[in-house]
């Protein structure tokens, strides 16, 4: 009985035995039975398609979300607004990495100025109604605490908003121009004029930068309980998921995993920390081959034993 | 010296870089190696099938995004077809990862960089992140509620390390143009840079069997001394 042929350097010419192998036509066949199975899937499952969320939806589906979101815009308190790097520059919003602060560093690239994008120049816009400007004049020109009180008040208040006809009526309170210049808002949202101006802004015709209205969404309530019901947040692996009972990335399930557990899953440095360790992470995975201890695993492991079974086998016997 | 046709080449012709470029090609990768006929008897596993499984997985991918591009981005939300042609290249997206990751775990358990074969790996390994981040973009190139969502998502990690700022994942023409154009192009030439390297280096053999001494040589009977040293 002989064992199986192998190559004691395995660089050298294979000294075993060779069997015809026709390399185009298994390629061939390949090709048709992926092209039949994406076929075939097609037709059993289609692809998802909900359709996206706009500000005009969000508007007329929970106005008081909306509101409390616009508010937050306009007195510079929202999630986008302190979000530091690459949209503003509040100090200590950046997610460090030990010492390194690659988010910082990186700088404000794309300056967002929650109140003028937002509120204050899609106000601007709209034409012919003399007690809108006058509230914003009067908004522009008062002193930063005042506007805080403002804004403070109608935030407070917006609890116990009512909606008739999708105008909000409040308690009455100290709001000075921030009531109707957010039922302006509104009303512009609730047109679908907001999306409009938030998209094409500069007065530019064509776009394909949704950034501004993207963050805006992101910073509400109903953009998130959306995400929530299609299972996709992060606290729900939702990087990897699709919309409905799709497949969706399952190949970052590492990258997902990581903020399901501890020390991440409560760090305010999260994301950074992540991405730091799937960069190392991914780094070695290129590196195996030169990694000692990692390089020589598959042969303590013995899986190889299965994959070339038909080898060992004729080789014993 | 003669070239391939048996035309003798004159050492002018020799300092061409046509020549040296060609030279070198055909010494590195001669034909019988390039497309070779005949493998190692042990190249009779299942496991590399996934290989070639995944590239015709990528030939369906690519050939279903350039309808899908030629229709442009809007196609498929308003059109039965569209959605049907969006429906195979999400399914050979999955098709391709799923034989990719079977791949790469038969190659990680075969040792598959042993002999001097470690550029190989290290090009699969570099092709399926660079793979990772052309879905990445796909995904956010859809235009419906989830690219919203993984956008919003997204941009947190890329933002917390410095990336964000030039990678904008809330910018649908960034996306759109990383996506169809520079992400795909790069795993077809990893794609291609792998495949070569693997004709060059052949298919990794099986390890010693334990008790095994080395058998004495045995040649094919049919295969030339190239066929031999390019499985």
């Amino acid at each position: 009985m002989s064992p199986a042929p192998s190559a004691p350097d395995d660089s050298a010419p294979w000294p075993g035995p060779f069997v015809r192998y026709d390399l185009v036509k298994e390629f061939v066949v390949a090709l048709v039975v992926m092209a039949a199975l994406a076929v075939a899937l097609t037709i059993l499952f289609s692809s998802p398609d909900d359709s996206p969320t706009t500000i005009q939806s969000w508007a007329q589906a929970d106005p008081g979300d909306f509101l409390t979101t616009a508010v937050t815009e306009l007195n510079g308190t929202s999630e986008i607004a302190e979000y530091g790097p690459p949209y503003s520059s509040t100090p200590e919003a950046t997610q460090k990495i030990g010492p390194l602060d690659l988010q910082k560093w990186a700088g404000v690239k794309i300056p967002i100025d929650t109140a003028q994008n937002y509120v204050i120049e899609p106000l601007g816009e709209i034409p012919a109604d003399p007690q809108l400007k006058a509230a914003l004049q009067a908004y522009q020109a008062a002193p930063p605490k005042l506007q805080e009180a403002w804004t403070g008040a109608y935030e407070e208040a917006l609890p116990e908003a009512r909606f008739v006809r999708g105008v909000p009526i409040l308690p009455a309170g100290r709001y000075g121009p921030v009531a109707p210049m957010m039922a302006a808002l509104l009303g512009l949202a609730q047109s679908g004029g907001l999306d409009g101006a938030l998209v094409a802004g500069n007065h530019r015709f064509y776009q394909t930068n949704y950034t501004k209205p993207l963050l805006f969404l992101s910073g509400g309530g109903y953009f998130e309980e959306r995400a929530e019901g299609q299972h996709l947040l992060g606290t729900q692996w939702g990087m990897m998921n699709e919309t409905g009972s799709y497949p969706g990335q399952v190949w970052l399930w590492l990258y997902t995993f990581w903020y399901q557990v501890e020390p991440f899953k409560e760090s305010p440095n999260a994301d950074a920390l992540i991405f730091a360790l799937m960069g190392v992470l991914s780094l070695a995975f290129i590196c195996i081959p030169f990694i000692p201890g990692v390089r020589t695993l598959p042969r303590h492991l013995r899986v190889y034993r299965a994959i070339w079974r038909d080898h060992y086998r004729e080789g014993e016997s | 010296m003669s070239d391939g046709e048996g035309r003798s080449v004159s050492p002018e012709e020799q300092k061409m870089w046509t020549t040296w470029l060609r030279e070198r090609a055909v010494s590195a990768l001669p034909p019988e190696k390039l497309l070779p006929d005949r493998q190692p008897a042990y190249v009779s596993s299942w496991i590399y099938v996934f290989g070639v499984a995944t590239i015709a997985a990528l030939v369906v991918v690519v050939a279903s995004g350039m309808i899908l591009g030629l229709k442009g981005p809007e196609w498929w939300h308003v059109t039965a077809i569209g959605r049907f042609f969006n429906g195979i290249h999400l399914w050979a997206v999955e098709l391709f990862f799923f034989a990719m990751v079977v791949h790469l775990w038969g190659k990680f358990f075969m040792g598959a960089w042993r002999g001097g074969r470690g550029r190989t790996w290290v090009t699969g390994a570099i092709c399926f992140l660079v793979a990772i981040g052309a879905a990445f973009t796909g995904y956010l190139s859809q235009q419906n509620f989830d690219s919203q969502w993984i956008a919003s998502e997204g941009k947190d990690g890329l933002n917390s390390v410095g990336i964000g700022s030039f990678f904008n994942v809330v910018d649908f023409g960034q996306m759109y143009t990383f996506h169809v154009v520079l992400l795909p192009l790069a795993v077809i030439a990893l794609v291609v840079w792998h495949v070569l390297l693997v004709r060059r280096h052949g298919v990794v053999p099986p390890y010693p069997a334990k008790a095994a001494k080395p058998a004495p040589p045995s040649p094919p009977p049919q295969a030339t001394p190239s066929e031999g040293s390019a499985p």
